[in-house]
């Protein structure tokens, strides 16, 4: 069935997933806590929650910039149509980011209490609205975007909020403030940790409950999006493994296993990234209404020649990426304490 | 104003706010490695002190250089879809290599720089700090590559898909080393360790001034002079050199720089204005000649004039010819600045003149002008071209983006931005009024334990 897709296509799409499945991960966790944010109460809770992601959350936004970069390199077609397409979606998105990112330096800067209220609401508005605008753009690209015989996107903004989309943005927040509180849970001991866990099993039952509404909305109105998989059923064991790490979580919790919980929720994300690249594959943006316009692994793709010469890049630079940031995460690991440093 | 005029000042706004921070973030990179290398080797606790003191203030430098970096590569193709697809193949590899090789070295070192000083040994937290200025280093190169080969297009071949023509690569190396590539990465790395050494230099004149930290601003001044100075001088050769290439590469952006119309010998303008209509400079002042001798090394050797050019090959000449004196100018002023200070250190007089310190601490503005204003004449100069010679800029534009969308997203931009130039200002003034800290003169954690003399 494709036969005629050169290996390095694949690799890079894959790659380029691994890319933004590490985003996800990482600043997942980063957006999880700031959508829990304002549901703790006390000053040294809220301290609390934003320095267990204190050390991380700016390095975990290079996943994003590189994702980005790769995707440049090696599919500058979709690159180009995607971001210039989503166009104020994707300035919203950066307006978020920024938003949050400012009020992560300013928020413990002064003591006093309207300052601090006023930032924690601007870093758990700016945190719920970028995990919701990476959701929707993701929810277009399911679902499929007009796209003209030049590859060029052919609808405005508002055609990007259509329901389905909005679904994956609201499930995307759901998943991430999932990912966030198990991620606090971790990292967090005392009153606040058994807040945390309390938490957890809501925002399990919360996410399931949207995920499942999105998997029921793709089969019904999405057919493009599980070709693959029925040519290949033996893929469905990646649905099978998402829901078993998914149900998994609470039984690690309750066993207070906190770091395997957060194990599980990882692989929850990377089979859910995983499902998500076997549906689109061989599209990269699905052209709706018409198909033939689609850009694919082949026709969006970088030459061979620059596809080679970024495997090799990435074959030296991936593994020392995976090392350095294993390690950074091996010396934070451990609970969260205060101290001058701290925001 | 059309869309191609908002989407250009869109991207000279956001690229000039960012690029306020990552030239203080190469700079800073390496003093930080400087200072805490000569604490391990001396085992002063004040070269303690100003490393840690200065390692606050690079995570808060490096924070904004993050975000506001993620708008420029997003921008690439949410502005400049056409010329994305034109340039991806080869403008990519090296963007992907910066992300891959050199932002998470920065990154992931940096959470060890700013949080492990109580969590590993010293020297692993040197090896940290050496990193992370190891890969703020590295991502200039990358950067400054994939922008030279916008310059200097060198190393691939145009190819059609489908009715899109687009460059592919055709020699990894020959693409790396373009034509202007190192001379612009030598001249760029060298203003920010200026835009660094200035700063620190400015912030230890002032508690100098203020009469506070004395032991501490001191050392901080002297370090900070060092490698202003030797940057500062270095600079006359790498600008110089910078010159040299463009006038073999890019004639007309150097007959721009001077506003040089004839091809003849060509003087060197010290300032003037430049009448584009009569294609004469009005009220400047120049050497005769020394263009030429420059670069030639010969007066009397003609230098290509913008005449050859037709009129829509030729970049806007009064704001290249501007900036680009402007940004001599400052680099001449800070080599004078340097050489002065120095000799006053050098007759033991530096901490004493206090309109000397007060000129310091005005100090941190010169190589940031310098910079922006540099950027600013390469980039105009550069024009109409997008990608020199091959791709204009007025037909990358991304066609399916409106001129209503840039202006409400330039809105955006301006709002945020502002906050945020209010937050780093705030910040780095809260961190500069509260000095040093006492309690890093005693290091705790791991470090208490001394380090080694061997290391």
């Amino acid at each position: 069935m494709f036969d005629d897709i050169p290996l390095l296509n694949f690799v890079w799409f894959a790659l380029v997933g691994v890319l933004f499945t590490g985003y996800a991960i990482l600043d997942g966790f980063d957006l999880g806590i700031g959508a829990l944010h304002l549901f703790t109460k006390t000053d040294e809770e809220r301290r609390i929650m934003l320095n267990s992601i204190g050390p991380v959350w700016d390095g975990n936004e290079v996943w994003l910039v590189t994702g980005g970069g790769a995707l440049f390199a090696a599919f500058p077609m979709v690159y180009a149509t995607v971001f210039s397409g989503f166009y104020l979606a994707f300035m919203l998105l950066l307006v978020a980011l920024i938003f949050r990112a400012v009020a992560i330096e300013f928020r413990s800067k002064l003591p006093m209490r309207w300052w601090r209220q006023m930032w924690d609401i601007g870093f758990s508005i700016g945190s719920v609205l970028s995990a919701f605008l990476i959701g929707v753009a993701l929810g277009n690209i399911i679902s499929g975007v007009p796209l003209d015989p030049e590859k060029e996107f052919a609808a405005n903004f508002f055609h990007l909020l259509r329901p389905y989309p909005l679904l994956v943005g609201v499930t995307t927040v759901a998943l991430f403030a999932m990912h966030g509180a198990i991620y606090g849970v971790m990292k967090t001991e005392g009153t606040l940790h058994d807040k945390l866990r309390g938490w957890v099993n809501r925002c399990i039952l919360i996410f399931v409950f949207f995920y499942l509404a999105v998997t029921v909305a793709t089969l019904l109105y999405i057919p493009h999006m599980t070709e693959t998989l029925k040519a290949y059923p033996w893929l469905f064991t990646v649905a099978v493994l998402n829901a078993l790490a998914i149900a998994n979580i609470p039984r690690e919790i309750s066993l207070g296993r906190d770091f395997n919980a957060f194990l599980c929720s990882c692989a929850a994300m990377i089979a859910l990234m995983a499902l998500f690249g076997i549906g689109m594959f061989p599209h990269m943006v699905y052209s709706f209404p018409h198909p033939e316009n689609s850009l694919t692994l082949l026709n969006a793709a970088s030459s061979q020649k620059t596809l080679g010469i970024m495997l090799i890049v990435a074959a030296i630079g991936v593994p020392l990426v995976l090392a350095y940031t294993a390690t950074i995460y091996f010396i934070f690991r451990g609970k969260v304490k205060l101290d001058p440093m701290s925001y | 104003m059309d869309a191609l005029t908002l989407a250009r000042l869109q991207f000279a706004f956001t690229i000039g706010f960012h690029y306020l921070f990552p030239p203080l973030s190469i700079g800073l990179g390496l003093l930080l490695v400087l200072m805490e290398g000569t604490w391990l080797k001396t085992k002063n606790p004040v070269y303690h002190q100003m490393a840690r003191y200065w390692t606050r203030v690079f995570g808060l430098v490096f924070a904004i250089g993050v975000a506001t970096g993620i708008v420029m590569e997003f921008e690439f193709g949410t502005n400049w879809a056409v010329y994305s697809r034109f340039v991806g193949d080869v403008f990519g590899s090296a963007l992907a290599a910066e992300g891959i090789f050199a932002f998470f070295l920065e990154s992931g070192f940096l959470a060890l720089l700013l949080f492990g000083w109580d969590r590993v040994g010293p020297k692993t937290h040197f090896f940290a700090t050496c990193m992370v200025a190891f890969g703020a280093h590295f991502s200039a190169v990358w950067i400054i590559v994939a922008n030279s080969w916008q310059q200097t297009p060198a190393g691939f071949h145009l190819v059609n898909h489908a009715g899109i023509t687009r460059a592919e690569i055709t020699d990894f190396w020959a693409m790396v080393f373009n034509p202007s590539s190192m001379d612009r990465l030598i001249h760029t790395v060298c203003g920010a360790w200026q835009a660094g050494a200035w700063m620190v230099v400015s912030v230890s004149a002032w508690y100098l001034l203020k009469g506070k930290y004395l032991d501490f601003a001191k050392r901080s001044l002297q370090m900070g002079l060092v490698v202003a100075l030797a940057a500062s001088l270095f600079q006359l050769y790498t600008g110089h050199d910078s010159a040299v290439g463009v006038s073999q590469n890019q004639p007309a952006k150097l007959a721009a720089f001077e506003a040089h119309y004839p091809t003849a010998p060509a003087s060197l303008y010290l300032f003037g204005w430049v009448d584009e209509a009569g294609r004469e400079v009005r009220f400047g002042l120049a050497i005769p000649k020394m263009l030429s001798f420059l670069i030639y090394g010969d007066g009397n050797k003609p230098v290509r004039g913008l005449n050859e050019f037709a009129p829509a090959d030729r970049p806007p000449v009064n704001v290249v010819f501007q900036t680009y004196h402007a940004m001599v100018a400052i680099g001449l002023g800070l080599i004078g600045l340097a050489l002065l200070s120095t000799v006053q250190w050098w007759r033991g007089k530096l901490f004493e003149q206090r309109w000397l310190l007060g000129i310091l601490v005005l100090s941190v503005l010169g190589p940031q002008m310098a910079n922006q204003l540099g950027w600013a004449s390469a980039e105009i100069g550069r024009q109409p071209w997008i990608v020199y010679g091959l791709l204009r800029t007025s037909d990358s534009l991304s066609k399916v983006v409106s001129g209503g969308a840039i202006v409400s997203s330039l809105i955006m931009f301006s709002l945020v931005y502002a906050l945020l130039f209010a937050v780093f200002i705030f910040l780095l003034n809260h961190k500069i009024q509260h000095g040093p800290d006492e309690a890093d003169l005693t290091p705790v954690g791991p470090l208490r334990k001394e380090p080694r003399a061997d290391v």
